[in-house]
C-alpha cells in the first residue's frame, strides 16, 4: 500500500513538469471540461423553461442529481483515464514496457494517466448539489457526508469496472475498438430521472451498463425519493461486483496480449 | 493530379472497411443515443403539442436524422493533423507535392462515404423500426437535404482541420479539441434543437457556423423549413464554407511558416 502511494506522489510529481511545459494548454483543458459540464446544465435549463416537472421531478431535483453525477465522474476522470488506451499501449507497444515492471499493469496504467484537473468538475458538483439542495430545503443529516463519500466510491468502482472490462476488450480485437468515445456519450444518461424511460433502457441503465447507478439512485437518497433509496443502498454492491468483473476481465486480457508494437 | 486526390478517398474508404466490425456497436449506441433522447423529449411534451416551432413527431424525427447526420459528418481530422504534428510526420508531408490540407479533406471524405454507407444508412434503418420516424414525402426535401448534408460534412471538417492546425499554435491542443466537440454539439442543434433556446442565445447561435451542421439540414428533413426556404438555409450554409476557408488557408500559410518538430 505504502509503495503504492509513493508510486503515485511521484507520478503526480512527474504529471505537474509535463504540465507546465504546456502551460497554456492547461487551462484551456479544464475550461473545456467545465464547458462541458455546462452543456449538461444548459440541457436542463432549456428543458425546464419548456415544462415544470419532467416526470415529476422539478429543476432543482434534476440540477442535484446533475451535481451529485459530477462528484463520482470527476474523481474516476482523474485517477481512471484509458481514453487513448487501445493506440498507446497495444498498437504503440508500450504494454511491453508495464508488463516488465513490478508494480500491477492497471495500476501503472492508472497512475500514467492520472489529470488531476478533472477533480475541479467534483468540486464544482458538491457545489451545485449545494446550491439546489439549500434551494429544496433538504436537510443535513448526520449522515450525509459519510454516505456521500461511500457512494462516491462505489460509483466510481462502477465506472471503473465498466471502462476497465470495455477497455480489455481492445486486448482481444487487432483495431481500435470504437465503443469507448461512444459510451461516454451513454452514460450521462444515468443522470436523468430513469423513470422516464421505457422499460428497456431502464432495465440497460439499471442492470446492464449501470449509469444509472452513478448519478439517479444514489442522489434520490438525498433527495428522499422512497422510491429509489433501496437502490441507493444496493450502489456499494453494485461497485464491488463490476470493479470485480473489471479485474477478472483485464487479467484475462493481459495474458492474450502478444505485443503488436515494435 | 486530381487522381492522386481521389485515391485518398479510395485508400481511407478501404481502410474504414477493414474496420468495419466496430461500426456495428456504433449503430447500436447511436440508436441508444435517439432513444434516450427521444424519451426525454416525450416527457417534456408531455400532453403539449408544439415546442418552439416542433411537433412531437417533428422532434422524434429531428433527433434520428440529427445523430445519423452526425454518424455521416463526424471525423477526427482535428486529431489526426495535431498526431502529424506531435510526431514530426507533418514536415514529409508538407514536402510531398499535394496539398497536405485537401489531402486530409479527401481522406475525411472517404471516411465519410463508409460512414455514409455503412452507419448512417443502416443506423437510419434501425432507428426507422424503433422509433415512430416520419419521412419526408417532398422529394424537394429529400433532396434538400442530402446536398445539405454534404456541406454539413464541409463545414464541420473545416472546423475540424482549423482545429487540428491550430496545435501549430498551443503544441499540445488536446483541450482545445474536446472544447471544439463539446461547442459543436452543443451549439449546431444536436442535443437542443436551437428554436428551442432562449430568444437571446438562439439569435446569437444564429450568427455562427455551427447551426449549418445539423440545424438547417434538420429543418428541412423534418418539413420545419419548405420551399423557397430551402434555398436560404442552403444559402446560409455555402456562406460559411466560404468565409471557413479564408481562416482555413491563413493558418495553413502561416503553420508552414512556423513548423518546428518537436519530435520523431
Amino acid at each position: 500500500m505504502l509503495y503504492h502511494l509513493g508510486l503515485l506522489s511521484e507520478y503526480l510529481k512527474n504529471y505537474m513538469k509535463t504540465r507546465l511545459t504546456y502551460r497554456a494548454d492547461f487551462w484551456v483543458e479544464v475550461l473545456s471540461d467545465l464547458l462541458f459540464q455546462v452543456t449538461n446544465l444548459v440541457f436542463i435549463f432549456v428543458i425546464f423553461m419548456h415544462t415544470n416537472t419532467l416526470a415529476g421531478w422539478s429543476q432543482n431535483e434534476v440540477v442535484f442529481v446533475y451535481g451529485f453525477f459530477m462528484v463520482p465522474w470527476g474523481v474516476f476522470a482523474c485517477f481512471v483515464n484509458m481514453w487513448n488506451f487501445s493506440e498507446r499501449y497495444i498498437v504503440k507497444g508500450e504494454m511491453d514496457r508495464i508488463l516488465t515492471r513490478p508494480a500491477h499493469n492497471l495500476f501503472q496504467i492508472f497512475l500514467e494517466n492520472v489529470d488531476p484537473p478533472s477533480l475541479i468538475g467534483s468540486l464544482i458538483g458538491l457545489l451545485i448539489m449545494a446550491v439546489s439542495g439549500f434551494n429544496l430545503g433538504l436537510p443535513f443529516e448526520w449522515w450525509t457526508v459519510p454516505a456521500l463519500i461511500l457512494l462516491t466510491i462505489s460509483a466510481t468502482a462502477i465506472y471503473t469496472g465498466i471502462y476497465t472490462t470495455l477497455t480489455a476488450l481492445s486486448f482481444y480485437s487487432d483495431a481500435p475498438t470504437g465503443i469507448i468515445p461512444l459510451m461516454y456519450n451513454i452514460q450521462s444518461y444515468g443522470r436523468y430521472p430513469v423513470t422516464i424511460y421505457n422499460r428497456a433502457i431502464q432495465v440497460l441503465l439499471t442492470w446492464i451498463l449501470p449509469f444509472a447507478f452513478v448519478g439517479v439512485y444514489p442522489a434520490g437518497l438525498f433527495l428522499q425519493r422512497e422510491e429509489m433509496t433501496r437502490m441507493a443502498l444496493l450502489t456499494p454492491v453494485m461497485g464491488a461486483i463490476f470493479l470485480s468483473i473489471g479485474l477478472f476481465v483485464w487479467n484475462r486480457g493481459v495474458r492474450k496480449y502478444k505485443g503488436a508494437g515494435s | 493530379m486530381l487522381e492522386a486526390y481521389f485515391d485518398f478517398i479510395r485508400i481511407r474508404f478501404l481502410t474504414m472497411l477493414a474496420y468495419r466490425l466496430n461500426y456495428y456497436t456504433g449503430i447500436l449506441i447511436y440508436s441508444l443515443n435517439i432513444g434516450v433522447n427521444y424519451f426525454t423529449w416525450k416527457a417534456i411534451y408531455g400532453q403539449g403539442e408544439s415546442l418552439g416551432g416542433f411537433t412531437a413527431a417533428q422532434m422524434t424525427t429531428y433527433v434520428a436524422v440529427s445523430w445519423m447526420a452526425r454518424a455521416f459528418y463526424f471525423n477526427n481530422l482535428d486529431r489526426e493533423i495535431a498526431t502529424d504534428i506531435r510526431d514530426g510526420s507533418i514536415a514529409i508531408q508538407f514536402i510531398r507535392p499535394y496539398n497536405y490540407v485537401f489531402a486530409k479533406m479527401m481522406q475525411g471524405f472517404g471516411e465519410g462515404m463508409f460512414r455514409f454507407l455503412l452507419f448512417m444508412i443502416p443506423g437510419m434503418a434501425l432507428a426507422m423500426l424503433l422509433f415512430p420516424v416520419q419521412l419526408p414525402h417532398d422529394p424537394a426535401a429529400w433532396a434538400g437535404f442530402l446536398v445539405m448534408l454534404f456541406f454539413s460534412f464541409l463545414i464541420n471538417s473545416q472546423i475540424n482541420i482549423i482545429t487540428g492546425l491550430l496545435a501549430f499554435f498551443v503544441e499540445n491542443n488536446e483541450g482545445l479539441m474536446r472544447m471544439k466537440r463539446v461547442v459543436v454539439d452543443l451549439f449546431s442543434g444536436l442535443i437542443i434543437p436551437i428554436s428551442l433556446f432562449p430568444g437571446w442565445l438562439s439569435s446569437i447561435l444564429k450568427l455562427l457556423p455551427f447551426q449549418a451542421i445539423t440545424y438547417l439540414p434538420g429543418s428541412v428533413f423534418t418539413g420545419r423549413v419548405q420551399g423557397v426556404g430551402i434555398w436560404n438555409v442552403f444559402g446560409i450554409q455555402i456562406i460559411w464554407f466560404a468565409i471557413l476557408l479564408i481562416p482555413l488557408f491563413w493558418l495553413y500559410r502561416a503553420a508552414r511558416q512556423r513548423l518546428f518538430v518537436q519530435g520523431g
